[in-house]
């Protein structure tokens, strides 16, 4: 329809003030004239590359500068991100980790299938590393890929606690490279996460600058007539949804990271002409998805979350909070690529460069206008609920609808802190997304990967249905209408193989990450396509995968935007 | 901060160097991280591993899945795959048979996924109650908060000063709600009252309000029960309708609604509206039964941030009835159209 699209202002211009703030400080910093990033002076003296099976890491503060703000983050050996841990496929590693953080911590090991007490969560695995003590990980790597760290601490995450896990597999690289870079991308604020989290409670559309406007209204009643441009707005007012609820913390308070790097900063990975480069991007921020491309190069993709999947050739990709993706690029001329992630909501975005040498540097894309949300990101399959609306998706105590198809709404969606139901989810998996939709680029979906190895659950029994849900206005977020305390745990017996079909019922893009087992993906037709550990339901869409429970032991099961999980959207799994 | 200041020259020629060490690392240092080891290109030479899986089916995949056979699948060696695969052969699942086969997909003609389940956790912690575990986990999706917002506070034509105020404390389902308005001029409170409820999340847009309010101000004050809702009606309007019931059997009602015009992301115009009535004359409040009071304003503000935003504005008030006849009877006009200039704050 894209009725909605590109109404909002060019976030450019609007930022252009806030450019050193946005952009934040050089690496070298001299040019700014201010202080340096005050990490450089600890990262001398750990590596950034730690490997082998034995590992000493230790938590602390550290004092940071990006954006000419002195501020405290919290890092592992006193780098951020943390080093990068590489490991091999079949080793058994041991990994001591010490908390010399004045705050209880964790490190989770994201995406690695290890024994439930090295997951890392505090309270389902352990009871968290508390200051001054030590806790060892020991567990056999079975998996090969990229994956990543990070603490399941509180908000510790977004102050700097995560880092790279890279995985060599036992028989080398199914798709060989020349060369690899990790590409880690992550989000750093100046603001307290407590304050942002706290201010959400206060106000959930904060951080949001990219609202429309009355302007825009009278833009469209002069482009498209009065009545069309008050039909396109009925519905989000009526429901009292916003269309431009991209994300809920934004560039406002975000400077977003490559490898640690602002843009300005401009992180660089050398490459040969001709060489082919393995780019592994990892999602490590706690609330933003990125959009990633680099102009100028195809990439092929052939890992999505650690494993290998069917080589598929795009132009771009969105990587949603925590999950990785490897794409292998052949620049063969002599020049510098931008790689560039703009957030999805258009607010910002970290870059860098891939170059033949030091100090090279490609121009900086503008980025995209600013999209907003489309009825079918409301109301799911649009032939259900055509013109009239609400019947297909309600807004709390809204219309009164029959439940479609196949979408069962639990009771306590009904209550006050569920904003919206969605009754005809859409099903397909080859939509890339809002804002990517018919952009003229190759887009990655999650209908092009297919892993390259048969499922782990060849069939399924029961199906466990869940609904994602929240309120915006409220900020609660939940499954099934039910946060975390109110929710008793999903129990899973030990060696079935369980269907879980997720369903969207809010406007948001929701990463659901599930600890300790595979997400095996399902396309519409309930054949299996991708096995992930983080698995991206996008607004009014529903999809399944398959859980194999072979995993005993209490697990997380949760949303990993942070604050969505910190604000209930979150369950205990128990496999039992 | 000037101890930081002093560090930079120094964390500058750190970083200097750090910087381009990182490079050096990229290249030779930690190559490791850099440069695929060389074995990577002779894998994959054992072949047609995806064979023998007795699936029956050709080879339909492309290339990248018939080579995949540099993957080790020692966990599985010598399993039977043919038929249902489970993959994940090595788990202690209990018989197959025991599974109910909701879907029965055509058997996958991809080898085997190289996926071990993990053996069982050795440390136990116990059960820990939600308060114990948000404790450990740092995880608390009951927590308290509260916001403090003087929506208005202004300087009214003529010389007055006003303000509307509004506090909330607690979790999502249950708040302390106090809420306030009034107005002073030379030096008197001409009116004002405040309420305390207990706020109730009743429906998604809508929480029930539970409480009393006191008036002050010129006569006697007066004390309410109140009974109402607040919330946020379809296209956007932020609406309050309270019903009081005094002493001496008064009874009262008001309505509020307001709403945001966003002409900017910053710049907001915003009209309010509020209407009073009251079931029985109290003159010495100089107030008269039915319709008593309405009042209509609008007010353009600029965000500075979203916590500051100064504005003008312009309201409208009017008594009516026997409310209008005893302001006549003051030398008070009944009717009012005055500028505003204020600030709007909350935290």
């Amino acid at each position: 329809m894209g009725i909605f699209r590109a109404r909002a202002p060019q976030p450019a211009s609007v930022l252009l003030p806030r450019r050193r703030f946005v952009q934040g400080l050089a690496l070298g910093g001299l040019a700014a004239g201010l202080g340096l990033p005050a990490f450089a002076a600890p990262a001398m003296a750990g590596r950034r590359v730690l490997g082998g099976t034995e590992f000493d890491l230790e938590i602390g503060a550290l004092p940071v500068n990006f954006t000419g703000a002195a501020r405290s983050a919290v890092v592992v050996n006193g780098q951020l991100p943390a080093p990068l841990l590489r490991w091999r496929q079949g080793d058994t590693v041991t990994l001591r980790v010490r908390n010399a953080f004045a705050e209880r911590s964790s490190i989770h090991w994201h995406g690695m299938i290890v024994p439930a007490d090295m997951d890392g969560v505090p309270g389902l695995s352990f009871m968290g590393i508390a200051p001054g003590e030590s806790y060892t990980y020991r567990f056999t790597v079975n998996q090969a890929g990229t994956y990543w760290y990070h603490s399941h601490s509180r908000f510790q995450e977004q102050v700097g606690l995560y880092g790279p896990i890279v995985i060599e597999p036992r028989g080398g690289e199914r798709f060989p490279a020349e060369r690899e870079h990790v590409i880690l991308l992550s989000e750093w604020t100046d603001t307290d996460p407590e304050h942002i989290y706290a201010t959400l409670k206060k106000q959930g559309d904060y951080y949001n600058f990219g609202k429309p406007t009355a302007l825009d209204f009278l833009r469209d009643v002069r482009g498209e007539g009065l009545s069309r441009a008050l039909a396109e707005r009925r519905m989000w007012n009526e429901m009292r949804m916003n269309p431009s609820d991209l994300a809920d913390v934004s560039g406002h308070v975000y400077t977003y990271l490559m490898n640690g790097t602002t843009p300005t900063g401009n992180w660089t990975g050398l490459f040969a002409p001709g060489e082919k480069v393995r780019l592994r991007f990892i999602n490590g921020s706690s609330m933003s998805f990125f959009d990633v491309r680099i102009p100028g190069l195809k990439m092929r993709v052939v890992a999505a979350d650690g494993q290998d999947v069917e080589p598929v050739t795009i132009d771009e990709f969105r990587l949603g909070t925590a999950e990785t993706l490897d794409v292998i690029v052949e620049p063969d001329a002599d020049r510098a690529y931008t790689i560039f992630a703009q957030s999805m909501d258009r607010s910002g975005y970290a870059c860098g460069t891939l170059a033949p040498r030091e100090g090279l540097r490609a121009e900086v894309p503008a980025l995209d206008p600013r999209p907003l949300l489309t009825m079918r990101d409301m109301m799911g399959e649009m032939d259900h609920g055509e013109g009239h609306g609400g019947h297909a998706a309600h807004a709390g105590h809204g219309a009164a609808g029959g439940q479609g198809d196949g979408v069962h709404h639990a009771r306590a969606e009904f209550g006050p802190f569920v904003d919206m139901r969605v009754d005809t989810p859409r099903t397909n998996l080859d939509d890339p997304g809002i804002g990517l939709r018919d952009n003229g680029r190759r887009v990655l979906t999650y209908a092009d990967l297919h892993s390259l190895t048969a499922p782990i659950s060849a069939s399924t029994g029961r199906e466990i249905e869940l609904h994602l849900t929240g309120h915006m206005e409220r900020y609660v977020w939940s499954f099934n209408g039910q946060k975390f305390s109110d929710a008793e745990p999903l129990r899973l017996k030990h060696g079935e193989h369980v269907r879980i079909t997720l369903v969207n019922d809010t406007m948001m893009t929701h990463p659901i990450h599930l600890h300790g087992m595979w997400s095996e993906l399902e396309a519409p037709d309930g054949t299996f396509q991708v096995r992930k550990h983080t698995v991206v339901v996008q607004p009014a869409q529903k999809l399944s995968y398959r859980v194999s429970a072979d995993a005993l032991g209490r697990w997380a099961y949760h949303c990993h935007l942070l604050y969505h999980m910190e604000a209930g959207m979150f369950r205990e799994v128990v496999v039992a | 901060m000037s101890a930081h200041m002093k560090f930079v020259p120094l964390t500058a020629a750190l970083m200097f160097a750090f910087a381009a060490s990182t490079q050096a690392q990229s290249q030779h240092a930690h190559h490791d991280d850099a440069r695929v080891p060389s074995d990577a290109h002779t894998a994959h030479a054992h072949g047609a591993h995806g064979s023998h899986h007795g699936y029956g089916q050709p080879a339909a995949k492309p290339s990248a899945h018939a080579d995949h056979a540099g993957m080790d699948h020692s966990a599985h060696a010598g399993m039977d795959h043919s038929g249902m695969d489970h993959a994940a052969a090595g788990h202690a699942a209990p018989a197959h048979a025991d599974m109910q086969h909701g879907t029965a997909p055509a058997p996958d003609a991809r080898p085997p996924a190289d996926h071990v389940p993990p053996p069982p956790p050795t440390l136990d912690i116990g059960h820990l109650t939600h308060a114990q575990m948000d404790a450990v986990m740092g995880m608390n999706d009951n927590a308290r908060f509260g916001r403090f917002m003087l929506d208005r506070l202004e300087y009214v034509e003529g010389g007055a000063t006003a303000w509307s105020a509004q506090a909330w404390y607690g979790g999502d389902s249950n708040r302390v709600h106090f809420r306030s308005e009034g107005q002073r001029k030379d030096g008197t409170l001409e009116h004002a009252d405040a309420e305390l409820l207990w706020s109730h999340a009743i429906a998604p847009f809508w929480d029930s309000q539970l409480g009393i309010r006191r008036d002050f101000g010129e006569g006697p004050g007066r004390t309410w029960a109140a009974f109402g809702v607040q919330g946020l009606a379809p296209y956007w309007f932020e609406l309050a309708a309270t019903a009081y019931v005094g002493e001496q059997g008064r009874t009262a009602l008001r309505v509020e609604a307001d709403y945001e015009l966003l002409l900017t992301q910053r710049l907001v115009l915003q009209p309010r509206f509020e209407l009073n009535a009251y079931g029985k004359d109290d003159p010495a409040r100089r107030i008269g039964s039915g319709l008593s009071d309405a009042e209509a304003g609008l007010r353009l503000r600029y965000e500075i941030r979203r916590e500051f935003a100064p504005y003008v504005g312009v309201e409208w008030s009017s008594g009516f009835g026997r409310t209008a006849d005893f302001a006549r009877a003051d030398g008070h006009d009944v009717t009012d159209v005055r500028w505003v200039a204020g600030v709007r704050v909350w935290f």
